[in-house]
């Protein structure tokens, strides 16, 4: 049987993609490029208001106005179009209002659907959108969400009678996994409390979503914007009662994600319903701006942490309090994501005591959801802010903090205070690497000369030494935490009769190079070329069973499925191969695509025993005339990539400019299928981690609209903005699957985070300044230089400061 | 407004109401899709085209502006079946994560490096500082960018994609030129 000791000849080499050829000659496939026959579009109106009831809507003018087809209002839709799902009730008394597509009686939020037009053109549908009056009374907005759950605030869901969601709770006195973290406070010789702010992000995809929906067949198709057509197709059966059968779901080219992707959304469930009304196809594809201001945005939580310890820098307790911005509604994992990080604050270090609690709160703000990390960034954020705080308050060097409290690479399998069990990792090594590529104690030594002599710029290094659990996940586990599907992924494999192989995959890529990847991991097993591989997905008919792609799953859950596969298939050939060489199928072994008699030259390879089996004239008695096979993989633990990033940031102590000077990063992500994707994913990962600690932020005025409503005032980085990386790796295998692989997608957006504000911090620290809230604009350093110490709230509503667009107070502070 | 416009080499004649962006009409009404649309301020550059050589966002830019002018998209790049040295570039150096943004990217990189035919990295980067990326960092699109000044010596330009009709003639007799 072919084993992983058998020469690896694709997996490791820095493959450039399959992907690529298409995508750099525009022959895309973007949902917005499909045009069908009698092809309709629409476009939706939406509120201006965050927090109003619908009292009157008149849409006579727009029906009179040239090609309009159709308008419709949320009382149009209200029988047919139910609630929009949340598969995540993390508690049994969770709160959960209804979610209508299209607001039927009240506006929730600015942004929010109240009418849609569909014409003969997209011209014409946004035109008559100028025909449609509506009227509101609006309502309070509810935007603080330490106000919205103190008593008599104003309710967001009236009908709910709160605006807390749930609360889930973790603690390890109750879970029999540590001590009780209130004793180990209690009992400290040193604690430190702070409370940050995870500010609200926005995903921020390259490609605005778009929906065609073509209801002329016998299945009703829709091709969608989406990281998840399988549960899109699962989730439009449930909510609109539209037998499962029916529809078919394609994600053609799509154009990133990061989490923003992962929803079932309002504008695909209205698509679909007017296409049907209509018997016509529909598209409709959201601006910039509606991208922004209605696609779930991410982050947004006010985190409490206490860190007791000794004197000595053993940490004894850690308590996290949150309370997590849900939004106006409850969408797809809305309510799980701050329970991801659940998990995670605790991070590479053995802490005895640990307690976490969430409080989900309701606003009249856009829903959040799964944005790059979903959760994780936040516990990483949180915990490697605390131990420079507490490196700090001891007088320590706080990598030798941390040092003295992570796991140690002989310590594995280690689990957990929050019931992880972490396979495998080695912070010593991926640290000691990256401490020499950064030049640590060079830097070191420069701050505090820098220091000594008052230079105005001052030198920072922050240190970020995290894990991630990814690869989600097992089954178990999803059901022990209430989600609402299992965590396994599916894949097949075809032999063509010509010796093609086709693989089929659940997992649906949108840039991370599945195709590539998965051609490499199935060319090694089966011993075919990389180039005679074709790599089918994102369509429910062409690839019938998935989860699609979200957590860094793909490559430890979805490739394992294939893999799995690719081996049914050598299982399938086998006896046909004994067959046609006339020997026991014992005397056979399967290497670099051949089955050789053992001991002698004589071999059968596996496209002649698919063209064999294709003709089918004579093959064993009782053997299919087919090697196709697939499985179906769940994983029996998450995976644990782990590194160590180490940033130096230069501060301008007059201005409150950020300079990045160096950002070294060490990760470990087990064995790597492919080292290009692999830096490709850490690139991109830093920057929006980096983005978020130095320049975006949705910021929302005093009435809850959107201020950071375009790409002018969002700040995404751009090239100017960012430095180059020194990115390395180690190499400690995942013993949880047969590749030893890790996920990468979400690693550098994790971890980059807490270095960069660490390192803003500690070039300041010396002012007396013990945080910096983000994103760090230079008016929230300077000030935080000028007033010392805790800069947290400070002022906390100016858009980022790239344009200084408005200001919501209306003038000069 | 009629008007007349020449596009990856082939001559347009249509009638386009005043107010259609030639990133519309590219779209629309020509089915050049590999130009793509990804903000509605102008700030994104994923619609960068080449008009008369120069690149220009198309969503700034009236379809009517362009009366009478070549325009040079993603498509019309590649040459007898060769792939421009920055298209090629930006796949060796693995410069694209989903794509959205490249053909913007490579386009804005062409009219970069004929500006400047040895960029350093800071002046790619700020070179390109208008269109927007968020999978690759940009690390390897900035690299991918210097790899292609020094393929392409002595420099892209205008001139270089010019639409002549030896190109023409050869490309519809599928001739390869080496």
């Amino acid at each position: 049987m072919t084993t992983a000791a058998e020469p690896s000849l694709e997996v490791g080499k820095g493959r450039l993609r399959k992907e690529d050829a298409r995508l750099i000659t525009g022959r895309t496939r973007w949902t917005d490029n499909i045009s069908l026959p009698g092809m309709l579009h629409m476009a939706m109106l939406r509120s201006p208001m965050a927090h109003a009831r619908i009292t009157n809507i008149d849409t006579s003018e727009a029906r009179q106005m040239p090609g309009v087809l159709a308008v419709v209002t949320g009382a149009d839709l209200a029988d047919s179009q139910g609630s929009l799902p949340c598969a995540w009730p993390i508690t049994e008394d969770m709160k959960s209002p209804d979610a209508p597509s299209m607001a039927v009686n009240q506006v929730n939020f600015a942004g929010e659907v109240v009418a849609a037009v569909v014409a003969r053109s997209a011209a014409e549908a946004h035109d008559a959108l100028e025909g449609i009056d509506v009227d509101y009374d609006e309502l309070p907005v509810v935007l603080d969400m330490a106000e919205a759950i103190a008593d008599g605030a104003d309710l967001v869901h009236p009908d709910l009678g709160t605006n807390k969601s749930a609360t889930w709770v973790f603690d390890s006195a109750e879970a029999g996994t540590g001590g009780n973290v209130d004793e180990a406070i209690a009992s400290a010789e040193v604690t430190v409390e702070r409370t940050f702010r995870q500010q609200r992000l926005i995903p921020a995809f390259m490609e605005p979503r778009s929906v065609v929906v073509d209801p002329t067949g016998e299945q009703v198709t829709m091709w969608s914007a989406t990281q998840v057509p399988h549960i899109l197709r699962l989730m439009l059966a449930m909510t609109l009662g539209v037998p499962e059968h029916k529809v078919r779901v394609i994600a053609p080219d799509v154009g990133g994600g990061f989490g923003g992707k992962l929803q079932v959304t309002p504008e695909e469930v209205i698509t679909f319903l007017l296409a049907q009304q209509l018997g016509r196809p529909v598209k409709y594809t959201e601006s910039r701006s509606e991208s922004l201001s209605s696609a779930h945005h991410g982050r947004d939580q006010l985190q409490k942490l206490t860190i007791a310890a000794q004197r000595d820098g053993t940490v004894t307790g850690l308590k996290v309090e949150l309370l997590a911005d849900m939004g106006a509604y409850l969408r797809l994992v809305t309510p799980g994501v701050p329970i991801l990080g659940a998990f995670m604050y605790n991070a590479i270090y053995k802490i005895p005591a640990y307690h976490f609690s969430c409080t989900n709160v309701f606003t009249t703000k856009t829903p959040t959801d799964a944005y790059r990390g979903a959760g994780r960034p936040e516990a990483t954020f949180a915990i490697e802010r605390m131990m420079d705080e507490l490196a700090a308050e001891l007088g320590m060097e706080p990598l030798e903090l941390r040092e003295k409290n992570w796991i140690k690479h002989e310590e594995f399998p280690y689990t957990t205070v929050s019931t992880l069990t972490y396979d495998s990792g080695n912070y010593e090594a991926a640290t000691a690497k990256a401490k020499e590529l950064f030049d640590y104690d060079g830097l070191r030594r420069e701050q505090a000369e820098r220091r000594q002599r008052g230079d105005t710029v001052q030198l920072g290094i922050g240190i970020s030494t995290f894990t991630e659990m990814c690869g989600l996940a097992p089954s178990r586990v999803l059901g022990s935490l209430s989600y609402g599907a299992g965590g396994w992924e599916h894949g097949a494999i075809r032999m063509l009769p010509t010796g093609k192989v086709e693989v089929i995959t659940g997992s649906s890529a949108h840039g991370q190079g599945h195709e590539t990847a998965w051609s490499q991991i199935v060319a090694d097993r089966l011993g075919v070329p990389f180039e005679d591989i074709e790599v089918l997905h994102g369509d429910t008919q062409s690839s019938p069973r998935g989860l699609d792609t979200y957590g860094s799953r793909s490559l430890t859950v979805g490739a394992m499925a294939v893999l799995a596969a690719a081996d049914k298939v050598i299982e399938k050939a086998k006896p046909i191969a004994a067959h046609m060489m006339e020997c026991s199928p014992d005397d056979l072994e399967f290497s670099g695509g051949k089955f050789t008699v053992r001991g002698t030259d004589t071999s059968t390879g596996i496209t002649d025993i698919a063209l064999a089996v294709f003709a089918a004239h004579d093959l064993p008695d009782g053997v299919e005339p087919s090697l196709d096979a697939d499985a179906t993989f769940d994983p029996e633990n998450f995976s644990f990539p782990h590194g160590t990033h180490l940033c130096a940031a230069e501060v301008d102590t007059e201005t409150g400019q950020v300079r990045l000077r160096s950002y070294v990063c060490v990760d470990d992500v087990g064995k790597v299928v492919n080292p290009l994707i692999v830096e490709g994913q850490v690139h991109g990962g830093l920057v929006q981690g980096i983005a978020q600690a130095l320049f975006e932020e949705a910021v929302y005025d005093e009435s809850g609209t959107l201020m950071t409503g375009t790409l002018a005032d969002y700040l995404v980085p751009s090239a100017a903005d960012m430095p180059s990386f020194t990115t390395d790796r180690t190499e400690t295998p995942s013993t949880t699957n047969a590749l030893g692989v890790k996920g990468v997608g979400e690693a550098g957006t994790i971890a980059s985070t807490p270095a960069v504000v660490n390192a803003i911090v500690d070039a300041i620290r010396h002012f007396g300044v013990n945080d910096v809230e983000m994103p760090c604009t230079p008016m929230r350093v300077w000030q935080a230089i000028q007033g010392g110490a805790q800069s947290a709230a400070g002022p906390g509503s100016e858009s980022g400061g790239g344009v200084g667009s408005l200001d919501t107070q209306g003038g000069a502070r | 407004m009629r008007i007349t416009v020449t596009v990856d080499g082939t001559t347009y004649t249509d009638e386009v109401e005043p107010r259609l962006l030639l990133v519309q009409y590219l779209r629309e009404r020509l089915g050049k899709v590999g130009t793509v649309v990804g903000c509605d301020t102008s700030n994104c550059g994923a619609c960068t085209v080449h008009l008369d050589g120069h690149s220009v966002k198309s969503c700034s830019v009236l379809a009517v502006q362009a009366d009478g002018c070549e325009v040079t998209t993603i498509e019309g790049l590649a040459r007898d079946g060769q792939l421009h040295p920055v298209q090629r570039a930006f796949h060796d150096n693995h410069a694209l994560q989903c794509g959205f943004c490249t053909p913007g990217m490579i386009m804005q990189s062409i009219d970069l490096l004929a500006e400047n035919s040895d960029p350093d990295e800071q002046a790619v980067r700020e070179g390109i500082e208008g269109n927007l990326c968020r999978c690759t960092g940009y690390q390897n699109i900035v690299r991918a960018v210097r790899d292609a000044a020094h393929e392409m010596r002595p420099g892209a330009g205008p001139e270089a994609e010019r639409m002549n009709e030896d190109v023409i003639r050869g490309a519809q007799a599928g001739v390869h030129r080496s």
